[in-house]
């Protein structure tokens, strides 16, 4: 089971690392939540694999699946859910003033002046 | 008056001038005025303790830990240089009061003065030399403010420039000597570094503390190499010029040259390197000096050769040197800020500085003529002026000075050095106030008003009485010099006298004058060599430097950051990779010590499906929809594997987010595009998916390593596990830890989702009200729009569906402490409930039925939880502390009651509030998208259909 779980985050790694390599907002942000997949997982792992032993007391059981990083990535899963939001609104944001939504800066030398004092009118001797 | 106060005074006084200035000048001026008083009255009530003494200390601890500690103390020295500073400040706010036209912000100057003052008396007063270093780079930032008040002139902002790039470069290799002696030391603390002159000069770390503490010293105080910024900053307002360059600013690197002298001088290093960076400092300002034609720029280069003086008298490294030294920092500070005044005086009657232009002016300005000839003749060092005095010491210590092994070196170039001296100093008084009256001068020239004159008048008290009877400042110098010896050497028998005998030095003295007069006489020749000599320009080199610098700067950020974003997230990835590699490869890790769990056959094929689904999503990602839907898959197989190890409450947080995501994502696509184009090439695509591949493979080494092994160390969960029910009430453990264990965690958590929710609100809201709302008014769908936007079976469904749905999140939540679930899933699901109706009947419909704003519904989580907390503190107890009880209400069972619960429903309001304010905004992008509002739940109603036609 154990090789299951490690395979299946490596898998959902690889596939999250190559979708944030697109050069579309869309792609990156399926990348970075296919990556939370991985983490989550791999935090909650992290409590190693217990089965039929929630973290629930009943009387008369001493063994339990570790509580903690079930805690922590509980409020993982919500808050990078918030995340997403917060970067999707952005990719939008971007697509519609910018009228494209490529995650690249076309080139970025064509707006960066090359000495920053003629901007304000004072020659440069 | 505490130290304290006085160095408070002059920052809190800072506000004030800003302030009066809409009442008026004269009252931003007396504002200013009393301000600066009032600090320099507080300082005169240690007179008596300091002439007596006593180390007035005043101490604070800050950052004990890192050293760091408000301390100050006021010695004799700090008291010469508070003086100073304060006193020589009040003339100049009386001189810039009538100085600044009406045009100048007389609040903005006083306001920056006032900055400057309190920067300039915190260095002198500090005890800590960390504390010390805050406020050299305050004096470095304030002086910026007032060099380049004028911005209006392009050489204001260049010289301002180019003091704050000199001189906090300068800063910045200070910080770095102090934190060495610091370290030698042991402490931060001055009093303490003073005492440990052995341990420091022994030390390996002596030399580099030495070379960083001086080019700090020597960039503040415009030494040679580093004082060409000195004349440039003179484009600046008068006043500044006559406060900086006199008695403060580039008084600082003296001052702490002078404070350092116990524990850095005496030894070779330091004898050469200030004995001679002084002196060249002190001939080349005053040889270049000469052959200004500008008042201001003679003052400004004979400012730099007299802080060379005083830099090679603390160079020597006698007792006899600092003596000197101090003596002569008051002297100069009284006659250099007088002429600077005089040459303010000039430029504002004349209109102009230019010494080509002026000339007999003694004739119209006899009061300002009497001055300037006053000041102008201590600095040329003729006797019965203080500034004869302080030479004569300087050059009988030249006498007894030998550098590089030879015993004449030294008096020859002090010679020299003297000799132009006095002539720069005939010159200033020669050409501008002798000779013939002429008849072309740029302005009528005229005595000022007793506003401008009574500052300079008044230092005339002390260069002439310290001139005729230098003893009376003997006590007080002799005080001083034993603060800056600090008790490593005794005072020299030395006096302070006008008749010394017939000693080197007074030949010398005569020389230098004699010289002075003739090369003065010579002007017109050297002048004219001088002016075809070819010599480097301090400016074009430095202008040069910068701008080969600041390209330098930018093409090496320009190559890292250029934004590709894609790049830098594969050299991140790869990065981690090569890091996390290195640490596995010199780390130990232990080998398998866990069995492995049994594969069962539906594992095995959720399993395959998540494989499978993450394949599908990679090779098809270019169709946007069909992700959506596989994301769907992905995600419900991981709540699934939640659920089967042991983790209910992950499994049901999980399967609630990847509903709103998928919604979320799906009101995203409504606005991008459906699909992503073909644009990579396939070496791209091959490079890519070889760095996917090798950072999948790492973590899933990670992961198999971390499972097969156990905890290396005790896991905290024990503690968890066995107080949930007794400390916290609850037997859901991970819900005691959301809500007690790690009750604060939660509360900030549910903070930042607030926060996010409302940053994406505020984002919507920036949208749509700029340029970006007439583009989604206007734009093309790309497919068909959907003819019944509001089907009656969705509308029916999620109607009866939404009390059902209502009533499991209220269970969920109440379960919460005791079962699986709780404020998070709880809140998560009615948000769905909500969700749907806003998704059945659209946005308009739902809105005008919404009655609480979302806002208000997370500020009311935030509160209820954060309440909650703070009702633990009335029983004595920590923020957060749970208490708990069972009741009995008959006829119900006995349930419990728990604080916790409260703390819970704030998190429940929280997440139901951002999740729907997020969702919100994206629907209210969506509406202004040009859907028409619908008056009625279902488009299509049969029944209303038919009462509209009957009626």
């Amino acid at each position: 089971m154990e090789l299951l779980i490690a395979s299946a985050i490596g898998v959902l790694t690889a596939a999250g690392i190559y979708m944030v390599l697109r050069q579309r907002t869309f792609s990156v942000i399926i990348g970075t939540s296919l990556l939370s997949y991985a983490v989550n997982v791999f935090l909650f792992a992290s409590g190693r694999l217990t089965v039929n032993a929630p973290p629930v007391l009943r009387d008369g059981v001493d063994v339990y699946a570790d509580p903690l990083p079930q805690a922590l990535v509980l409020t993982a899963i919500v808050i990078s859910f918030g995340m997403t939001a917060v970067v999707v609104i952005m990719a939008l944001g971007s697509y519609l003033s910018a009228g494209d939504d490529l995650v690249d800066v076309p080139d970025p030398h064509a707006d960066i002046p090359q000495a920053p004092q003629t901007l304000r009118g004072e020659a440069v001797e | 008056m505490s130290l304290f106060i006085i160095v408070a005074l002059p920052f809190l006084g800072a506000l004030l001038p800003g302030l009066f200035i809409r009442a008026g000048r004269q009252a931003c001026f007396v504002a200013t005025f009393t301000v600066s008083a009032l600090a320099f009255i507080g300082l005169m009530t240690h007179l008596p303790a300091v002439l007596g003494g006593q180390v007035a200390t005043a101490r604070l601890d800050w950052l004990p830990d890192l050293g760091l500690n408000l301390n100050l103390f006021l010695d004799p020295l700090g008291f010469m240089f508070a003086a100073l500073i304060l006193g020589i400040g009040l003339l100049i706010i009386i001189y810039a009061r009538w100085y600044l036209s009406r045009d100048d912000n007389m609040g903005e100057f006083f306001s920056y003065l006032l900055l400057f003052q309190g920067a300039m008396v915190g260095i002198v007063l500090s005890d800590n030399i960390l504390m010390l270093l805050v406020f050299w780079e305050l004096t470095s930032l304030s002086s910026f403010l007032l060099i380049g008040f004028w911005k209006h002139l392009p050489a204001g902002r260049q010289g301002a420039r180019m003091a704050l790039t000199v001189t906090g470069m300068g800063g910045l290799a200070m910080i770095g000597g102090m934190l060495i002696l610091g370290q030698i030391v042991g402490s931060y603390d001055l009093t303490v570094i003073l005492e440990n002159r052995e341990l420091i000069q022994a030390s390996p770390l002596y030399l580099p503390a030495l070379l960083l503490i001086l080019t700090g010293c020597f960039t503040k105080s415009a030494q040679f190499p580093f004082h060409f910024w000195l004349p440039h900053a003179m484009s600046a307002p008068t006043p500044v010029s006559a406060y900086l360059h006199s008695a403060t600013m580039v008084k600082a690197g003296l001052f702490l040259m002078a404070r350092m002298w116990p524990v850095l001088s005496g030894t070779d290093v330091w004898v050469t390197l200030v004995c001679s960076v002084g002196l060249i400092t002190m001939v080349l300002g005053a040889f270049i000096a000469f052959f200004k034609n500008d008042l201001k720029a003679l003052l400004a280069f004979s400012t730099v050769s007299h802080l060379g003086l005083i830099c090679f008298l603390l160079g020597t490294g006698t007792t006899f040197g600092a003596m000197a030294a101090v003596f002569h920092i008051l002297n100069h500070a009284s006659f250099k800020a007088a002429l600077f005044m005089v040459a303010g005086i000039v430029d504002h009657g004349v209109h102009t500085r230019d010494m080509r232009k002026l000339g007999g002016l003694r004739h119209v300005m006899p009061l300002t003529f009497v001055l300037a000839t006053l000041a102008g003749l201590s600095m040329a060092g003729i006797p019965l002026l203080n500034g004869f005095i302080s030479k004569e010491m300087m050059l009988e210590e030249a006498v007894h000075t030998t550098l590089f092994g030879s015993p004449l070196l030294v008096a020859v170039v002090a010679t020299i050095g003297a000799l132009f001296s006095a002539a720069y100093s005939f010159r200033f008084i020669s050409h501008t106030f002798l000779g013939a009256e002429r008849d072309d001068y740029p302005a009528h020239p005229h005595d000022p008003k007793a506003g401008l004159w009574f500052s300079p008048a008044l230092l005339m008290i002390p260069v002439i009485a310290l001139g005729v009877a230098p003893f009376m400042a003997e006590p007080f110098v002799r005080l001083v010099t034993e603060a800056v010896v600090g008790g490593v050497a005794e005072l020299p028998e030395e006096h302070l006298a006008l008749w010394h005998g017939f000693k080197p030095a007074l030949f010398m003295s005569m020389i230098a004058v004699v010289g002075g007069l003739i090369w003065l006489a010579l002007f017109s020749p050297l002048s004219r060599m001088w002016e075809s000599a070819p010599r480097p320009e301090a400016k074009d080199i430095f202008d040069t430097l910068i701008k080969a610098l600041a390209n330098g700067a930018g093409r090496f950020s320009r190559t890292l950051h250029d934004g590709s974003f894609t790049r830098y997230a594969a050299i991140f990835t790869l990065a981690v990779v090569a890091v996390g590699t290195h640490a596995w490869s010199t780390g130990t890790a232990g080998g398998a010590t866990r069995d492995m769990l049994r594969v069962t056959p539906i594992a095995a094929m959720l399993w395959g499906m998540l494989i499978a689904a993450t394949c599908f999503l990679v090779f098809y990602h270019r169709n946007r929809l069909a992700v959506l839907i596989l994301m769907g898959i992905i995600g419900l197989i991981v709540s699934v594997s939640f659920n089967y190890f042991s983790a209910p409450d992950l499994a049901l947080t999980q399967i609630s987010v990847e509903v709103v995501t998928i919604i979320l994502l799906l009101l995203a696509l409504n606005f991008l595009p459906n699909r992503s184009p073909k644009e990579s090439t396939p070496i791209r695509r091959t490079r890519d998916a070889v760095i996917a591949l090798i950072g999948g493979a790492a973590v899933a080494g990670l992961v198999w390593t971390i499972l097969m092994s156990g905890f290396p160390l005790a896991s905290i969960s024990e503690y968890h596990l066995a107080n949930s029910y007794k400390g916290g009430g609850g037997d859901n453990v991970v819900n005691v830890i959301l809500v007690d264990f790690r009750g604060y965690d939660t509360f900030g958590e549910i903070i930042v989702l607030g926060i996010a929710a409302l940053v994406i609100y505020a984002l919507t809201e920036a949208l749509l009200n700029g340029p970006v709302r007439a583009k989604l008014l206007n734009r093309d769908f790309e497919e068909a729009r959907a003819g019944d936007a509001h089907p009656l079976m969705m509308v029916v469904l999620t109607r009866v569906m939404m009390p059902v749905v209502l009533m499991v999140g209220v269970y969920i939540f109440l379960r919460g402490h005791n079962e699986p679930g709780g404020g998070f899933v709880a809140g998560l699901v009615v948000a769905i409930a909500v969700v749907m109706q806003y998704m059945a009947s659209g946005f308009a419909w739902a809105e005008k039925r919404q009655r609480y704003p979302y806002h208000g519904i997370i500020g009311a989580g935030v509160l209820c939880a954060g309440l909650t907390g703070i009702g633990s503190w009335f029983a004595g107890e920590p923020f957060l502390t749970s208490a708990f009880g069972y009741f009995r209400i008959p006829p119900m069972q006995e349930f419990e009651l728990a604080t916790a619960m409260g703390f819970d429903l704030g998190v429940f309001l929280s997440v139901v509030g951002a999740v729907m304010l997020l969702l919100e905004s994206f629907f209210r992008l969506g509406r202004r998208a040009g859907t028409e509002d619908s008056e009625y739940a279902i488009d299509i109603d049969p029944s209303r259909t038919s009462t509209a036609e009957e009626g």
